[in-house]
This record gives structure tokens, sequence and C-alpha cells, in this order.
């Protein structure tokens, strides 16, 4: 048997889809739209490495030391320790309080369930500005405000719809009679949850987890809004620095902007291990339908 | 579904019982308590700040009856200028960012090698944030970065062009940030659609121009308005880039710069809570006539098959 295998006929062809111009035009499109994101992502990694750079394609030398400049002006190893004590608290709170709420609500027809969507819904919907300057304004009045505390709170209000909105669909995709066998076998509500359904909807409790990280670390807004010195996450501190400037070296802020980008880059990497984009996406896309 | 609807009593008793089982019919019952905590927080820190703020923006620093700030507003035109100036960037940007998905993404649909890493390098800046897209296109774009030294070097232009600290380079980073995310959404809707529907439109002698919009443009219009609604959300909330490559003092005065200002600035908290009132109206206003069309269109199954 030495002929080569060959594919049946009913399967597509593999490699990129190619044909018409109308094709080459759009992949001339997203190539240009790559090259220069990646151009624009260059030039600030080679600015932070970069001694002097007046003219010219590239700095006049390379050096290091602005990653140890920054990392004491700005005082970075505090702010990343706040950053992720930041999100993990917030994650962690979010999906204590919001995959019960999303099994609730998937399970559930009670009178008043709209309210409580479009309730939910609106969080999303808004721009973070918009509710954030009434929030932090509550929140300096009760001294919350410069504080994790406030911090916290300020960044569970997106991040609580979320993950409520990403597990209900998740929580519909369960056959209630798995949860009627376990009671039948005398597991009591606390056992169907820890025994039954944490294990079952852990692939969307990760996602949402993920997901949840992934947006605290670069909501910029609301912890703009609260934060103050002592609370800030990377992210306020980069635009704080990057707002002024003058006052500090260009490349120091890009040497920040650069452990930023690696930061961010960690996640991505961590949460496409764990989800599928398009996936996602489906499943939260039936929400801003409604 | 009532799985844990609480056992019927043998005997039951009139009063609470019976108001229990009423209540359990109509689905409620002791599952709703969990969703208490979370209604609970949304309205404390939500709808209780939400409540407030329109509070206190009826409560004018400088008097002039409840809607002094409101009038005050829409009289002084550096105040009122800054609507139109939201709309002229948030708008363009969430029309060109789901306009170029289509494309993209229908390109992008079914397997082939790569299609992992290609939507993976297309969602890449997702992870940017807009702040970090904002010091990259000052280095860029700036007079002195490598895109205006292409430009030179090949004698397009004869001086830099001005890219920064101006419209278009909040624009630019709108489009950078706002693309991702419209991409993402357009993909999932596109592949949701059945693709012998397509086929079928093939053997009855529809073109690769009529089977676009003829079939899936008309079963894609329900997500793209959906896509637009997010990708404007996105591009209406436009702080950090339009205060770093924009022109804050001038042509990128967005919304939430004028709200940011009356509060942290001038300390005038009723005046930002009107601000951001005016906000979240103007947006759900775009948002509910997207809306108001989507519901013209059709929506149903995108799925080939017998009796469907």
């Amino acid at each position: 048997m030495t002929t080569a295998v060959t594919r049946p006929a009913g399967l597509p062809k593999r490699g990129l889809p190619r044909g018409r111009p109308g094709t080459w035009l759009v992949w001339a499109c997203v190539a240009f739209f790559l090259v220069n994101l990646f151009a624009l992502i260059l030039s600030v990694v080679v600015n932070s490495f970069g001694t002097k750079w007046f003219a010219g394609w590239l700095p006049q030398g390379f050096t290091s030391t602005w990653y140890s400049d920054a990392w004491d002006e700005f005082a970075l190893g505090e702010v990343l320790t706040v950053t992720l004590e930041i999100t993990l608290v917030v994650v962690a709170l979010a999906l204590l309080i919001g995959v019960p709420a999303g099994y609730a609500l998937a399970r559930r027809d009670f009178p008043g369930k709209r309210i409580v969507m479009f309730l939910l819904l609106l969080p999303v919907l808004l721009p973070p500005i918009t509710y954030g300057i009434p929030l932090a304004t509550v929140l300096y009045k009760v001294h919350l405000a410069g504080t994790m505390t406030g911090v916290v709170a300020a960044n569970l209000v997106p991040a609580l719809p979320f993950v409520i909105l990403v597990m209900t669909p998740f929580v519909e995709q369960i056959d209630t009679n798995v949860e009627s066998a376990a009671r039948m076998c005398g597991a009591r509500t606390r056992q169907v949850f820890t025994r039954v359904l944490v294990p079952l909807l852990l692939p969307g409790i990760l996602a949402a987890g993920i997901l949840v990280l992934v947006r605290t670390v670069a909501m910029f807004e609301l912890t703009f809004l609260v934060a103050d010195a002592d609370s800030q996450t990377l992210i306020v501190a980069l635009y704080s620095a990057a707002f002024t400037p003058g006052i500090r070296a260009a490349q120091a802020i890009d040497a920040m902007a650069v452990i930023y980008m690696a930061l961010s880059a960690v996640l991505l990497i961590i949460a496409l291990m764990f989800v599928n984009p398009t996936q996602i996406v489906a499943q939260v896309r039936e929400t801003p339908a409604e | 579904m009532a799985v844990e609807a609480p056992p019927r009593p043998e005997a039951p008793a009139p009063g609470r019982g019976g108001l229990r089982h009423r209540l359990a019919e109509r689905g409620v019952d002791r599952v709703l308590l969990l969703l208490l905590p979370a209604v609970l927080i949304i309205g404390l820190l939500f709808l209780y700040p939400m409540i407030y703020g329109v509070g206190l923006s009826l409560q004018p620093k400088n008097g002039g009856g409840p809607l002094g700030n409101y009038a005050d507003f829409f009289t002084d035109s550096y105040q009122r200028g800054t609507v139109w100036k939201t709309l002229k960037l948030a708008l363009p940007a969430a029309l060109i960012n789901v306009g170029a998905s289509v494309p993209i993404a229908y390109r992008l649909r079914g397997r082939f090698r790569g299609r992992r890493v290609l939507t993976a390098l297309l969602v890449l800046p997702v992870t940017l944030g807009t702040v970090l897209v904002a010091d990259g296109l000052l280095r860029y774009l700036g007079p002195k970065g490598w895109f205006n030294r292409i430009l030179l070097d090949l004698h397009i232009v004869d001086e830099p062009v001005r890219l920064i600290y101006n419209y278009w380079g909040v624009l630019f980073s709108l489009l950078i940030t706002g693309f991702p995310f419209a991409f993402l959404l357009v993909l999932s809707y596109m592949s949701g659609i059945d693709p012998t529907l397509e086929r079928a439109a093939a053997t009855l002698g529809a073109g690769p121009w009529q089977r676009m919009r003829r079939v899936v443009l008309p079963l894609l219009a329900p997500g793209l308005a959906t896509t637009f609604v997010l990708a404007f959300v996105l591009a209406f909330s436009v702080f950090p880039s339009a205060n770093l490559v924009g022109e804050p003092a001038g042509e990128t005065r967005v919304m939430a710069i004028a709200a940011y200002q009356a509060a942290f600035e001038k300390y005038d908290y009723s005046m930002a809570s009107t601000i951001a009132v005016l906000m979240g109206v103007f947006e759900l206003l775009v948002i509910s006539v997207t809306l108001l069309l989507r519901g013209r269109l059709y929506t149903g199954p995108a799925m080939g098959g017998k009796g469907s």
C-alpha cells in the first residue's frame, strides 16, 4: 500500500482560504493592521531599552537601567502586590457571590426576574465613568475611597454581573435530573453544590474567573476614580506617569509599560489555555439581546 | 423544575404552609436566597450611587432651581460641545470596528491551519488596554516615530504627519482597542450560521456577492446590531486615550473628561453627576435606537435542515 492517502472529497481544504482579489484585499488589510500593531508595541519595547533616541531608526545605545529606575521610582514592587491582591479578591468575591446567583437565575422563573436581569445588565452596558463618578462620590462620603476595600467594591460592580451573565447559560446546560438524583441519594443542598454542581460547572467557573481577572487588571476608569497612591493598580500608575510627561523619563515610563504588557501577556496565555475565545463570546452573546 | 420546592406537608396548615406552597409554584422559594447577596451588592454599589447621583445633579452648587445644572450644561457651548465630540469619536470607531470585522470574520470561519494563531493575534490588543495603546501611539506615530520616518523616507510626505495630540490619535487608539472585541463577537455570530445555507444558495445559482448579500448578511444583521451596541459602549467611555493622545482641552474634550474635571478639579460633584447622568442618557439613546432597528430585522434559526 504505497498510494498516498487522499482526503475524502467532503472535507474542506486546509491552509488559508484563497482566491478572488477581494480575499487578498482583506488579508492585506489584516497584515497592515498587524504590522502597525507590532511596530507600535516594538517601539515601546525598544525605547524602554534605549539610552537616547533623538533621531535615526534606533536609539544610540542600549541599557537596562530604566527598568531598575522605574522599579524604584514608581515603587512597582508595591504596585504589583496591590494589583494582585485587589484582582484576586475581586475574582474570589465575584465567583463566590456570582455563581450561586447565576444558578438561581437559571433555575427559577419568578415575578420580577426581568427587573433583576435588567439591573444586572446595566453595569455592563453603561460606561464605567457614568456610575464611577457617583460611586466615587458615595465612597468618599463614607471614607472608603482610597482604601483597598473601596477599590475592590468599585471593581465588583462590573465584575459581579459579568460572572452571573456568563454562568447562567452554563447552569442551564446541566440537567436538573442530576440534582434530583443526588437529592434522592440523600445529599443535602450544600452537598449538591459542592459535590455535584461545582465539579460540573468547573469549566464555566474557570472561564468566568479568568475573564474577570483579565478585565480587572485592565480596568482603568473605576480604579482611577477611587484609588489613591497606596491602593492604585499598575494601569493607574502607568497612566499617572504617562499623563505627566517631562517629570519622568519617557524610557522609564515605557519600561513600566513593558512590565504591564508582560503581565497582560502572561494572563492572556493562561486565559487562552483554558478558554476558547469564540466559545466564551458565544456564551455571552445572548445577554445583550434581551 | 421545582426540584427544591419544600415537600408537601401531610396535612397542609391553611396559613403559612399554604402561602409557601403557592409562592413555590410561582418560583419563589429558598433557592432565590442565593440571588440575594448579588442583588444587595448591585443595589448598594450601583443602584444607590446612581440614584444618589441623579439626586445630587438636581441640587446645583450655584443655585438656579433643580434643573439648573442641566440648563448650564446645554447653554455653555464648551460643555455642550462635548456631546458632539464624544459621538464624533464613538460612532465612527464603532462603525469601522464592526464593518472591518465582517469581511475578516467571513474569511476566518471554517477550519484551516493557523486559524487559532491568527485569531489570537487579532485578539491580542484586548490585553494591551487603552493606556498602553495610547503610550505606544505617542512613540510610534509621533513626529520622530517609525511611522513618520517611513513616510518621509519613501517621500510620500515632506513633513511629519501630525497624528497625535489630536482627533486622529484618539480614533486610532479606539480602533486598536475596540476591534478585537467587535471581531470576536462577529466571528462567533458568523460561526453560528450554517454553511450549508450558503451551499444551497450556490446550487441555486447565486454568485459569491449574492450569497453574501442575500444569505449571510441578513442572518448576521441582528448580531451586527448587538456588536455595534457593545463596540459603541466601549468607544463611548473613551477617557485615558482622549487625555493622553488627544487634545483634552479642545478637539477631544469628551464627556468623560468634562465629568472628571468637574468632579476632581472643580470639586463640583453636583455638576459632575449631571454630566455623568447625561452621558448615560445619550448612550442609552443610541443603544435604544439601534435595538429598535434591530427589532425590525429577521431573528430566527440560522440552521439549515429538514423541517426548519
